[in-house]
């Protein structure tokens, strides 16, 4: 075969396939996943790689599941939610605050392609947003961490300074000061939402400082380790159920459960019936699951916590319920206000008592 | 103040201990001419083969040997490629840590999971229970001990060892050395399988006792730091040293300053171990860089 014809050849078969491509897609729904850290992480990308798995166990054959792991946030992100548009996929759901601009300046560019962006605010005519309410669940933690502390310092790893975070550590504040008025919270920001050697160190350093009740809002299961190391410390799962670590350190844990909003909207998109929206959901739903709280809880701790759960769920209580001042002093919640959901959406204050700045 | 400063300078000595060691293992192999910029791709796969062989075989220590292991076998890759076939450096450096950084994301699928295998801290009577002291030196796990060893035996094989003062000749001058009948080649391709022995062993202390568990990324850039220290301490062993636990203290100590909710942005004490190492480092900065160092030897030359 004469060198040209030989290209020429190779040309025409790469041609076809990437003709041949789209043509294929059009039979399966495609649908992609952006994640942030890899899929064995242990926590927040594993559990959201869960999720996806089941729903294309819902779906059958129906669905074809295309998902890159560890795209790093920031214009590198763009570049990889372009790529899976441009392969065909029908709906992708980018799975990390930082993918939020990102993902909405790609979805300008593929206006046919949904897109479904987690824990942000931007939203536009293919681009839904959704989050957990997880200050719920910190709520349920928060109580936990009061009771169990004996030295009276809880300690805190934060990742990055979003009001997603700062809800959640007012929120287990503000319930671990309410059934012990003594606590003191110690707070380590990393930055990161992954970096278990980070993790390590930080939950090693506030189990140093006298902290016997360490909570995380980062995503390995480091600080678990760490804690069995020191002996006396509880912890909480975080994103995952982490049970592998029950009933010492861990006593309970925040689950995430995408797979019912997945299967949902992956429905929406199959029907031709999507249509962009916000979605935040908490206990009710289920998509927020408090894990199994562990025998190292005395029982009547125990049901307080999932008394607080049961209320939480039943909509009875909400975690941010007045008289709530802001760290400086100020009024914020009067006697029995209920904060509304553009205020918790927007946090980006400690309430009263929490000590040290937030990073900006 | 929660901070009790005994509890942070044992801290220190862990913290810094996958730096050190990943350094020592470059700074020999600089002295002999050679940059191989590949240290974080040879640490996470010493990480990752660390966590699987002291699993599979329950034994920590036999980790830390199938890491060294599987350090110095990537590290051959970098020495056929840059000693026979005359690539460049630090192109051949890049790439190793990006195919480093790959290989072990896939040998660790299913390598997740929680660690039980325990490393025995050192407890010798008399000496452990000195008090503070003992503390702070003498309580911690046998590799902070083997670090300190291969940095005091480095300088004693640079500076007082024939073969050493081969090493140093080889990298100041690689047609000089040669010329004198030295094998270059051998030379350098020894030195960098101990520099990829070193690094494997500094990312299982990660993977076994620092964290102690297995998760991609985990290095987390242990590796550039450990380079960038070697350059800052002037290829000297001791500066290392200080080098590394300047490093690893401020690391530490930033993260319990933040426990301890000190009024200086967060920002701040974040940078500061790298500021900080940066700063003491240039300053009491003297030697300069062996005069072959990154180039390519060819004994037809």
């Amino acid at each position: 075969m004469k060198r040209r014809t030989l290209l020429a050849t190779g040309a025409g078969a790469a041609m076809a396939a990437a003709l041949g491509l789209p043509a294929r897609a059009q039979d399966k729904t495609k649908v992609g996943f952006i994640y942030v850290g890899p899929i064995n992480d242990g926590g927040w990308t594993q559990h959201h790689h869960h999720s996806a798995l089941e729903m294309v166990e819902h779906f059958g054959d129906a669905v074809e599941l295309v998902y890159q792991e560890s795209v790093p946030e920031g214009p590198d992100a763009e570049r990889a939610i372009t790529q899976m548009a441009r392969g065909g996929a029908d709906i992708i759901f980018t799975t990390s605050f930082g993918f939020m601009d990102p993902t909405v300046n790609v979805a300008a560019n593929f206006p046919d392609v949904k897109f479904e962006h987690a824990t942000g605010y931007k939203q536009a005519d293919n681009v839904s947003v959704y989050s957990a309410r997880f200050y719920e669940g910190r709520a349920i933690q928060g109580t936990l961490a009061g009771r169990m502390t004996k030295t009276n310092k809880i300690g805190y790893i934060a990742s990055v300074p979003i009001p997603e975070v700062i809800r959640g550590i007012n929120s287990a504040y503000l319930h671990a000061k309410k059934v012990n008025p003594d606590v003191e919270f110690k707070i380590i920001w990393i930055f990161e939402w992954l970096n278990p050697a980070k993790e390590a160190d930080a939950a090693k350093a506030l189990i140093e400082q006298g902290c016997d009740v360490v909570l995380q809002h980062t995503d390995s299961t480091a600080p678990h380790q760490a804690a069995k190391e020191a002996g006396n410390v509880y912890t909480f799962g975080q994103a995952a159920d982490m049970a592998e670590y029950g009933p010492m350190p861990r006593i309970s844990s925040i689950i995430d459960n995408w797979a019912p909003y997945y299967i949902e909207r992956v429905q929406a998109v199959i029907d031709g019936t999507w249509t962009s929206v916000n979605t935040w959901d908490g206990i009710a739903p289920g998509m927020v699951g408090i894990g199994e709280i562990s025998d190292a809880v005395p029982a009547d701790v125990k049901a307080e916590a999932e008394a607080l759960r049961d209320a939480i769920a039943a909509g009875e209580y909400h975690p941010f319920t007045g008289p709530i001042n802001k760290q400086d002093g100020t009024p914020w919640l009067a006697e029995g206000e209920i904060a509304n959901d553009g205020d918790l959406a927007g946090m980006f204050f400690f309430v009263e008592g929490v000590e040290g700045d937030i990073p900006s | 103040m929660d901070i009790n400063p005994i509890l942070l300078l044992a801290a220190l000595m862990v913290a810094s201990t996958p730096i050190l060691l990943a350094a020592i293992g470059e700074l020999v192999v600089e002295r002999a001419g050679v940059l191989n910029l590949g240290v974080e791709g040879m640490m996470i796969t010493g990480a990752v083969c660390g966590y699987i062989v002291g699993h599979g075989t329950e034994n920590p220590y036999f980790g830390f040997v199938g890491a060294a292991f599987a350090g110095a076998a990537l590290s051959f890759v970098f020495a056929a490629l840059t000693q026979f076939l005359l690539t460049n450096q630090v192109a051949t450096g890049l790439g190793l840590t990006m195919f480093g950084l790959g290989l072990a994301s896939l040998i660790g699928q299913g390598a997740t999971g929680s660690s039980d295998l325990i490393v025995g801290k050192l407890n010798l009577p008399i000496i452990s229970d000195i008090p503070v002291i003992g503390r702070i030196l003498f309580q911690h796990d046998p590799i902070v001990y083997v670090s300190l060893l291969l940095v005091a035996g480095t300088w004693w094989f640079l500076s007082k060892s024939r073969a050493g003062l081969i090493l140093r000749a080889v990298g100041e001058n690689h047609d000089a050395a040669h010329a004198l009948g030295y094998n270059v080649r051998l030379m350098r391709v020894l030195a960098i399988l101990f520099g990829g022995a070193c690094a494997g062993l500094a990312g299982s202390y990660i993977s076994l006792v620092r964290v102690p568990q297995w998760i991609d990324g985990i290095t987390s850039g242990a590796g550039w730091i450990a380079l960038a220290i070697v350059v800052f301490a002037s290829w000297n062993p001791w500066r290392l040293i200080a080098g590394a636990y300047l490093f690893g203290g401020v690391t530490v100590l930033q993260l319990n300053l933040q426990a301890e909710g000190l009024k200086i942005p967060t920002e701040y004490l974040s940078m500061a171990p790298y500021l900080a190492t940066i700063l003491v480092l240039v300053v009491i900065r003297a030697g300069r860089a062996p005069g072959s160092l990154g180039k390519s030897f060819h004994p037809s030359s």
